[in-house]
């Protein structure tokens, strides 16, 4: 069986003390991720900075100014991969530590992806933000494409101020799925009363937020119990490992796939000899099931038309979905340019100027009410106005001030825009792709600010 | 359009693509933005595998037109000449557009001076020729195959890494780079570097030359060559590189896991001759591909994030 195995994007954030790089180095550690050299480089350069142990953070803390101030500043991505788990929970670990070599092994030998069937082995990107510094904006940088986040929570302090600040980015960024992973049982006797006691708490709280699929899994990271083993000092606990349940949580379903969404990125146009009429669509689907005869609405023309086909380097296909890149060519001869959207004719997405968003301010320089931004949303380029703040969300408590003004670094409100031209959006509930954008300083080119949009008209 | 052996995601039942492809789609996707947002594109072509699949994603996003934007090889005039051999090859054969930007010419016009000396290398000297053929032609976009499984100051780089125009990169200073909304604005003399495997590993990029059946460098399988050891690495005597006090040259099985500079680049001993074995290889290291055979990342902790900062790849 080929090495065919899914995507999966995971956010983790935290502090250096809830044990959030002991968690990552446990997983990268046990599943064979950290090779040698690197070890050896970490285990050094501890012992150089007089660390006292290995610093698994050194892993990914790459920049000098982090490893001289012993900081993490920016979003550190790391991979690691593990090969097919057959399904058994007890062979989860050695299907986990043995997959990276037994799976490569096959892949060479079997080049047919064609043949492919997925049999639970994963790769995974974890995006892991820091703490500390610029807590919002990176984390909000993380989540932006996460399937999964895990929160940690130390279980002899249960849910604290940080807890409940991870589960509101995670629900503002509609990430699908979120893992609370009670850390140091160790610490705490292995105790099922302090397991559920924060559950208790966490679920009591988490009623006003949009969270979808919430996990509580009790480990040490430590220790490694529950981490790639379920272990055996929690006996009460039924439930999977951390990493078992990273490589089955189903993520294929989280796409919207009835509603086709497909922003124009790039206009196929070769003008030679042999294609001389030839003129396709090229973009990324971000959402519905698109077959060569599908009836489509171009917008925000409105034009209505027909799939031709479907064109990949590949050869033509007879579907596309989430989140292929392909070439679209349509029936009839419409004028489209980067920045339209062809979209399913059913449930059309809005036509508007006018949006109302939740926006995170990335920039030192305060969100200017009145002010101008160059907007970018899907492949299309704007300006925008704000128009003005309704409210500031203290991401701590979700109290809302009515009376802020203005959105400082790290800040997220509620923002009532007005863009220059049409743009063709959802609601980001709906589509994290239609549904986002980001602001522009046009002095300064910088990204200061990441919208997701609740209305538009 | 001709069909391909991966023209196949239709037989599936769910609607789910394996990381190979989801990386692919993601990477024409980024491709596609750089030729929409920028006036002046470039692709940095080394030869080595990275590059390569760089080429086969451009025609992937592109075919059947042109590419949008000429190839660039930094040409160190230490390059294996397999290597050498096949860059012209490919580029003939896909009908794209060649540039090659020479540290030979570099050192002649005075811009750089060569290193002197049994450890001297070019590698360095690259810099300032990327830099100078980059304004030279007002290249304002330049794609690269680096991979943030790769280093650690790669780790934490952006998919459009923004260079001003100096062609500093300042890590502290980046771009918040969120869902698929990248931001190409600069303005006349900055450029940015765009990485559009950067969430790719050593192992996915065997596995797409294998899903591809792409060629690569000979220089890739092992071959018999006359190396000679230092500092725990085996580098092929050359007519680029002086030997120390106590190097003797000898001959072994050896084949190359990443393509560099001749004088800073290291091969390690291996009996893979076939696009498999190499990939089985992979998989049973223990060691990462740069700390393998990469001595220019040895020079300090940072030494990639040092050079990256004055406008290296």
């Amino acid at each position: 069986m080929p090495a065919v195995s899914e995507l999966l994007r995971v956010a983790t954030a935290g502090s250096v003390d809830d044990g959030k790089s002991t968690l990552i180095g446990r997983l990268l550690h046990d599943t064979k991720s950290i090779l040698e050299d690197q070890l050896a480089h970490v285990a050094e350069t501890s012992e150089r900075r007089g660390d006292g142990y290995v610093n698994l953070a050194l892993l990914t803390d790459g920049l000098r100014a982090e490893r001289e101030q012993g900081i993490t500043i920016d979003v550190a991505y790391r991979y690691f991969q593990t090969g097919a788990a057959a399904g058994a929970a007890t062979g989860v670990a050695t299907g986990a530590a043995a997959g990276v070599a037994a799976g490569a092994a096959t892949a060479a030998v079997e080049l047919d992806a064609s043949a492919a069937s997925f049999r639970g082995g994963r790769k995974f990107i974890i995006a892991d933000t820091p703490g500390h510094e610029q807590y919002t904006r990176n984390m909000v940088t993380g989540a932006s494409t996460a399937d999964v986040s895990i929160v940690l929570i130390d279980a002899r302090h249960g849910v604290s101020e940080q807890t409940r600040r991870h589960a509101y980015i995670t629900s503002l960024l509609r990430i699908p799925h979120l893992v609370v992973a009670i850390n140091k049982m160790d610490l705490v006797d292995y105790s099922q009363d302090a397991f559920e006691s924060i559950v208790a708490e966490f679920t009591d709280w988490a009623t006003r937020l949009a969270l979808s699929d919430v996990s509580f899994i009790p480990l040490s990271a430590l220790r490694g119990d529950n981490v790639v083993e379920r272990s055996d000092s929690m006996p009460w606990y039924q439930g999977p490992s951390l990493l078992y349940h990273l490589e089955h949580v189903v993520i294929a379903t989280d796409r919207d796939m009835d509603d086709v969404r497909f922003p124009v990125q790039w206009v196929v146009r070769p003008m030679s000899d042999e294609h001389h009429d030839y003129r396709g669509y090229a973009g990324q689907v971000a959402a519905g099931v698109i077959r060569p005869g599908s009836e489509v609405l171009v917008l925000p023309s409105g034009r209505r038309t027909r799939v031709a086909a479907i064109d990949t380097y590949d050869g033509e296909l007879e579907l596309a979905f989430p989140t292929m890149s392909v070439t679209l060519r349509l029936e009839d001869d419409i004028d489209i340019s980067r920045g339209d959207l062809i979209a399913g004719a059913d449930e059309p997405p809005t036509v508007a100027r006018d949006l109302e968003a939740m926006v995170c301010w990335m920039s030192e320089q305060p969100m200017r009410p009145g002010g101008r931004y160059a907007i970018h949303h899907t492949t299309r380029a704007a300006k925008a106005i704000v128009d003005r703040l309704e409210y500031r969300v203290d991401v701590n408590t979700l109290e809302r001030d009515p009376d802020a003004g203005t959105l400082e670094l790290n800040e997220i409100g509620r923002v009532h825009l007005r863009s220059s031209t049409p743009l063709v959006v959802d609601p980001y509930a709906r589509n994290r792709t239609t549904g986002s954008f980001i602001l522009i300083d046009e002095a300064t080119n910088d990204t200061v600010g990441a919208g997701m949009i609740r209305s538009a008209r | 359009m001709t069909p391909g052996p991966q023209a196949h995601v239709t037989t599936r039942s769910t609607y789910e693509l394996s990381h190979l492809q989801a990386l692919e789609a993601e990477a024409i996707y980024i491709m596609r933005e750089v030729a929409a947002q920028f006036e002046r594109p470039v692709l940095l072509f080394s030869g080595g595998k990275d590059s390569i699949v760089l080429m086969r994603l451009a025609e992937k996003a592109f075919r059947p037109s042109r590419f949008p934007f000429p190839v660039m090889h930094v040409d160190t005039g230490h390059n294996f000449p397999e290597v050498i051999a096949f860059r012209d090859q490919l580029v003939e054969r896909l009908g794209e557009r060649l540039i090659v930007a020479s540290v030979q010419d570099s050192i002649d016009s005075g811009r750089v001076r060569e290193e002197t000396g049994p450890r001297a290398s070019r590698n360095r000297l690259q810099t300032t020729t990327l830099l100078d053929a980059i304004a030279q032609h007002g290249f304002d976009a330049a794609f690269g195959g680096a991979r943030r499984d790769e280093e650690r100051a790669r780790a934490k780089e952006r998919v459009f890494s923004f260079r001003d125009d100096f062609g500093q990169w300042d890590p502290k200073n980046q771009r918040p780079e969120l869902w698929a909304l990248y931001n190409g604005r600069i303005r006349r003399g900055e450029h940015v570097r765009v990485f559009p495997i950067s969430n790719w590993t050593e192992m996915d990029v065997w596995q797409y030359l294998a899903q591809e059946r792409l060629d690569v460098p000979s220089i890739y399988y092992a071959h018999t060559r006359e190396v000679f050891a230092r500092d725990g690495m085996l580098y092929a005597t050359s007519p680029h590189i002086e030997l120390l006090d106590g190097e003797a040259p000898f001959a072994a099985s050896v084949r190359y896991r990443t393509v560099g500079d001749m004088t800073c680049t290291g091969a390690v001993r291996s009996t893979a001759t076939t696009l498999a074995e190499v990939v089985a290889e992979i998989a049973a290291t223990r060691i990462t591909e740069r700390g393998e055979t990469r001595a220019d990342d040895r020079v300090s902790d940072a030494a990639m994030e040092d050079r990256k900062r004055e406008g290296y790849f």
